[in-house]
């Protein structure tokens, strides 16, 4: 019995029909398209009524296959699939053509436009005949989380889940959780204190009975899918035993081993061989850094292990990996500072006093290496002048093209503490001050009535080339006022540079582990750019903070906390509804060669040793088809993505081409 | 090691010391030059402010002219190098203007397929192609004691990144390290000379030249090497002028980069070009290097 | 992202990114500067690299054209390096001197002068020569400076820095044949 076909084209308000000639596509298929019973057009296929349309068709002309050509699945593959169910038609026998991202968005001729549209309705019309009704797979979700990264945007995640009684692995790369707010001194733009707010919630997480910390630890494995991940994370040897020791700080005090600080610090400061990166650092084990220490480079010393009150110093400590089960990942892997070298037009590194921001930081910060005040490189001149400059490596397509949304507010925030703790003054070089959140434009005015100094443009160079005596010994910011339309130079004493947020050097080695990627800037790509920032393409992992795109403390922590209700609404439910579309085996056409067996990326088939054949395990499936591919004998199909559907839907794509003649053999 | 080379009309007598030093030393490291036949003046930065066709026309001819053997092409001066390496990259990138250039250059019976010549800097070869440990191992008269300031101007490290930092170059600085002299890292060694605001605005000039010759003098620079014969010209014969205009008093001796590796290969001071600089060279050559300065 | 509508824009700004190799990258400039605090020039231009972009938006062909902006340059390249939009900076001076010239909007400046009689020298000779071209620029363009000139000019000649004579290459017939097809098929771009 042939089936029959209803086709829905949609107009999408003037976004496919902008482009393509959506009444004739509805036409031309009602006419030509074999097994077609209805086709129209509607200006929106998405709402209410447009639904109401398709199921009203189903149950009066008795359909049994719906094609819809409107947008991306992604966007409304649910709606139309719970149409069709609502009238009673298996979901599985509805077929979403994608007329707008596929076609009008990246058209610019109309008849070309309709021409493709037509071709892609038919491919989903022949297709949509040979699908075979399907039920969906439910999976336990496992309650545990694992949380990336220990910084603020995942300490939120961390404690809203943990606060909810469920239970969380955090694992963080350095020593200590906290990232970089630990650093700063002031927040913008209420300037309270960073420290202040933010080490109540990493003790917190510390002490939480609902959560696991790991930190001096990597994620070096992940496997399974929504509900139940199977993570393997690496946790380095730190060479201190965590049961034992009490955080004393014996060993670090009495250490001999100085190193320069090139993380914590931003290489302004000093800490030990042993250490912890901050005094508030959570937890309070120290880690042995076995470059620098000497028991390790010499096999002499051993201090710590001597003064240690609880014998908590393991030299033979070796990294641990540890396997765990959970049902969702959030990822807040946070960012790394744009490296100033690569402008050499500003001197960093060869002009002692130009700085960047994270040593700027660490400058204001009174826990910092100079208490808190703000000195020249050599440690003890306060600057008669500062210059502060944006957009380092932001807004420059020969570094990153992206504005990194932070740094306007940041600079002011640095021109407040400038002023408040000196007698400088400070000039601020911006291309364009950009204060769009709440309270920002405030702070801006804040700063112009505080006297800070704002030149528009984009400095050209920072040198120590003086052409006048009064710029002799200090660095000439070389730049043109573009307000003034005039080229400038600023002598000052010291140089402030705004680098870029960029991506960690690993994140997309990180996203790789977790099946989610990231966009040409090389930040994680959210699942929608307006209605989901937070989950990602890979059901059960989410991300949060400035992993996802620059963005400052307070939408990192709503990204955060955004993220653990996502987590917590897929816990509530209990279960995931997972797509039937797995693999399976024709038992008499396998030969049991067992090539799928290690082929299989996701572990999911096994070898019957009885029977001789292969058989998938449908719950790890993934259905990615490589053992379709890779079957010698054929004997594997693909749910959803058979043979048959496939080819038909390639005849389909093709209904205009004439059949060539055969060719004659010479 | 076989090139083309392209000498350009300032190597031919303003800059003749650029050329046989260039000559001299590139013979010492085994670099053979063979000199194309009937090259064209590479028209400077004159044709591309009046017609960008005949500009580019006039210097693809060069190209045209490599022997297919050598698939590489040397040129010293800074402008004739650009101009070359620039025409073949706008060939390149732009089909019509390969398609038009192309019809002029089949006007004089000629044809260039852009790429298919590779157009070097002669410091760029020197510093690649030999490297430290040849470069090294030719020293006889070891650079102790001089203080010299490279000079890179513009148009060989920019626009195009061919071999060195636009911005910071440090190439030149590094071969004069490995002959033993003392190079002063300068903040404008990269800045420009004035280009040929000295034939047309002269005060603008002579502030650009000012520029260089305090910051070298800042740094306690016995002399500023050039790679250019722009540079040189500007630095060298326009120093009097610059120092009445400001009532400055720099004497600060312009030569080729070339001439004093020259120096320190042991090559006959006379045989170098020395000389032909409008401040003298060699007084501060014998000072500062003593007996080791005599042939 | 694919532009579905057709390129809006000033007369003078189609002009000029047709005029200039990669050109349309001009249409990115965001007005940061970064070439005008460049410009080894810049304090003396009347506008800005930046200034001329805001005037080629507006379409004020005339202002720009005889204006010293382009004059002042040097070709030293450093605005192009640096413009975070990689717009061709120096090569739109060029074209802004080229169309200049064309139209004898040139003002404010010797350089159209020099252009034309040192690539006239090349045209005759087939190579740059210095005596020619400085007695010829300094007759007619500034006879004063030319007795300024002289001792610099024998110092040089002094130090066989100078010839009496051109060079001429062989095949001068061809490379004027090569000129003659140029200025025929009218521009590059």
């Amino acid at each position: 019995m042939a089936e029959k076909v209803g086709i829905y084209v949609c107009h999408c308000g003037s976004n496919i029909a902008g482009m393509v000639d959506v009444e004739e596509v509805a036409k031309w298929a009602g006419a030509n398209i074999p097994d077609v019973v209805v086709s129209r057009d509607y200006k929106f296929m998405c709402s209410s009524l447009g639904q109401q349309m398709i199921e009203d068709d189903i149950k009066k002309e008795g359909l049994t296959r719906v094609v819809v050509g409107a947008c991306s699945p992604h966007l409304h593959e649910k709606t139309f699939r719970r149409a069709c169910s609502n009238a009673g038609m298996n979901p599985y026998l509805c077929q979403m053509t994608n007329l707008r991202e596929h076609v009008s968005w990246v058209a610019v001729d109309r008849s070309a436009a309709t021409l493709k549209a037509k071709a892609l309705v038919s491919a989903s019309a022949e297709r949509v005949k040979m699908q075979k009704p399907l039920e969906p797979m439910s999976v336990k979700v496992n309650p545990a989380t694992l949380v990336i990264g220990g910084g603020i945007a995942g300490l939120q995640a961390t404690l809203e889940l943990a606060d909810a009684g469920y239970h969380v692995y955090l694992v963080e790369r350095e020593p200590s959780i906290g990232g970089h707010m630990a650093q700063f001194d002031k927040t913008f733009p209420t300037l309270d204190c960073s420290a202040c707010i933010l080490t109540p919630k990493m003790s917190e997480v510390g002490q939480h009975e609902n959560v696991t910390m790991m930190t001096y630890a990597e994620v070096e494995e992940v496997s399974g899918s929504v509900g139940e991940f199977t993570v393997k994370i690496r946790k380095r040897a730190r060479y201190v035993e965590y049961a034992p020791c009490t955080g004393c700080g014996i060993c670090i005090e009495k250490c001999p081993q100085k190193v320069v600080d090139t993380v914590f610090e931003a290489g302004l400061g000093y800490r030990k061989a042993i250490y912890t990166p901050f005094p508030q650092a959570v937890p309070r084990v120290p880690v042995i850094d076995v470059d620098n220490c000497r028991w390790f480079k010499q096999q002499k010393c051993k201090v710590c292990q001597k003064l240690c009150p609880t014998n908590a110093i393991n030299y033979d400590q070796q990294d641990e990996v540890v396997e765990i089960k959970v049902g969702n990942i959030i990822a807040a892997t946070g960012w790394k500072m744009f490296e100033s070298k690569g402008l050499p037009q500003y001197g960093y590194g060869r002009l002692a006093n130009v700085f960047t921001s994270l040593e700027f930081e660490r400058l204001c910060n009174s826990a910092g290496p100079t208490n808190g005040k703000i000195v020249l490189r050599d440690g003890k001149t306060e600057p008669k002048s500062v210059a502060i400059i944006h957009c380092v490596g932001s807004r420059d397509t020969n570094h990153n093209e992206y504005c990194s949304g932070i740094c306007c507010m940041a600079s002011l925030k640095f021109g407040h503490l400038v002023l408040e703790k000196t007698n400088a003054e400070v000039y601020s070089f911006y291309i364009d001050m950009r204060a769009n959140q709440k309270g920002y434009e405030e702070f801006y005015q804040r700063l112009l009535a505080e006297g800070m100094n704002f030149v528009r443009g984009k400095v050209a160079e920072i040198t120590d080339a003086a052409r006048k005596p009064s710029e002799e010994g200090k660095l000439i910011i070389q730049c043109e006022d573009t307000l003034q339309g005039r080229q400038r130079r600023i002598p000052v004493d010291m140089v402030v540079l705004m680098g870029a947020l960029e991506p960690q050097a690993d994140a997309k080695e990180t996203g790789l582990k977790l099946g989610i990627s990231c966009s040409m800037a090389g930040w994680y790509t959210e699942r929608h750019p307006k209605l989901d920032p937070v989950a990602t393409m890979t059901d059960g992992v989410f991300v949060a903070g400035v992993c996802q795109g620059p963005k400052d403390i307070p939408a990192s922590v709503a990204q955060g906390a955004a993220a653990a209700a996502r987590v917590m609404g897929m816990i509530t439910k209990g279960t995931v509804t997972i797509e039937p579309i797995v693999a399976s085996v024709t038992e008499e056409e396998c030969s049991g060669c067992k090539i799928c067996n290690t082929m299989c990326p996701y572990n999911a088939i096994e070898f019957d040793a009885a029977k001789e054949v292969s058989h998938v395990i449908t719950a790890l499936c993934k259905g990615c088809g490589t053992c379709v591919a890779a079957c010698p004998a054929g004997a594997i199909t693909g749910a959803h993505f058979n043979n048959q559907q496939i080819f038909a839907e390639i005849e389909g794509i093709l209904w205009d081409a004439k059949p060539q003649a055969e060719p004659v053999s010479a | 090691m076989k090139y083309a080379y392209y000498p350009g009309c300032s190597l031919e007598r303003n800059s003749a010391a650029y050329d046989v030093s260039v000559r001299q030393v590139a013979d010492l490291l085994g670099i053979k030059l063979v000199e194309l036949d009937d090259w064209n003046c590479c028209g400077a930065t004159e044709f591309f402010s009046q017609d960008e066709l005949v500009a580019t026309s006039v210097i693809a001819r060069n190209l045209a002219l490599v022997d297919s053997q050598l698939n590489q092409l040397v040129a010293p001066c800074a402008a004739c190098y650009l101009n070359l390496s620039k025409t073949d990259r706008l060939m390149a990138e732009h089909p019509h203007m390969n398609d038009k250039v192309n019809q002029c250059l089949a006007a004089g019976g000629l044809n260039y397929k852009p790429g298919s010549v590779r157009v070097r800097h002669i410091l760029d070869v020197i510093y690649t192609d030999i490297g430290e440990t040849a470069i090294r191992d030719k020293v006889v008269r070891p650079l102790t004691n001089l203080r010299i300031a490279p000079y890179y101007g513009c148009q060989v490290v920019r626009p195009d990144v061919a071999f060195d930092n636009p911005e910071y170059p440090m190439k030149m600085d590094e071969l004069f390290q490995w002959v033993g002299a003392e190079v002063v890292d300068y903040p404008v060694k990269a800045h420009c000379c004035s280009g040929h605001m000295t034939q047309i605005s002269e005060p603008q000039a002579y502030e650009l030249i000012r520029r260089l010759l305090a910051s070298a003098a800042e740094y306690k620079a016995d002399m500023i090497l050039c790679m250019c014969p722009m540079c040189q010209l500007n630095l060298d014969a326009y120093q009097a002028a610059t120092n009445k205009y400001f009532g400055t008093n720099y004497k600060i001796p312009i030569i080729f980069f070339t001439q004093l590796l020259g120096v320190a290969f042991g090559l006959d001071t006379k045989k170098l070009g020395f000389g032909k600089e409008i401040v003298a060279a060699e007084p501060v050559l014998q000072s500062k290097l003593g007996a080791n300065a005599a042939v | 992202m694919v532009t579905t509508h057709a390129f809006k824009g000033s007369a003078f700004l189609k002009e000029i990114i047709a005029d200039t190799p990669g050109g349309e990258r001009i249409v990115h400039c965001m007005q940061c500067g970064s070439c005008g605090g460049s410009c080894p020039n810049g304090a003396d231009m009347q506008y800005t690299p930046r200034g001329v972009f805001a005037l080629i938006n507006a379409n004020e062909r005339e202002k720009v054209l005889t204006s010293n902006t382009m004059w002042c340059c040097v070709s030293c390249y450093f605005c192009t390096t640096r413009c975070p939009q990689q717009i061709p900076i120096t090569e739109i001076m060029y074209a802004l001197k080229r169309l200049a010239i064309a139209e004898g909007l040139a003002r404010q400046t010797d350089a159209p002068a020099l252009a034309k009689t040192f690539t006239d020298m090349v045209e005759w000779f087939g190579r740059s020569f210095e005596l020619g071209l400085a007695s010829r620029y300094y007759l007619f363009n500034k006879p004063l400076a030319m007795l300024k000139m002289g001792p610099l000019g024998l110092a040089m000649f002094t130090r066989g820095r100078m010839a009496l004579l051109p060079t001429k290459i062989r095949q001068v017939g061809q490379l004027q044949a090569i000129i003659r097809k140029a200025r025929e098929l009218g521009g590059a771009s």
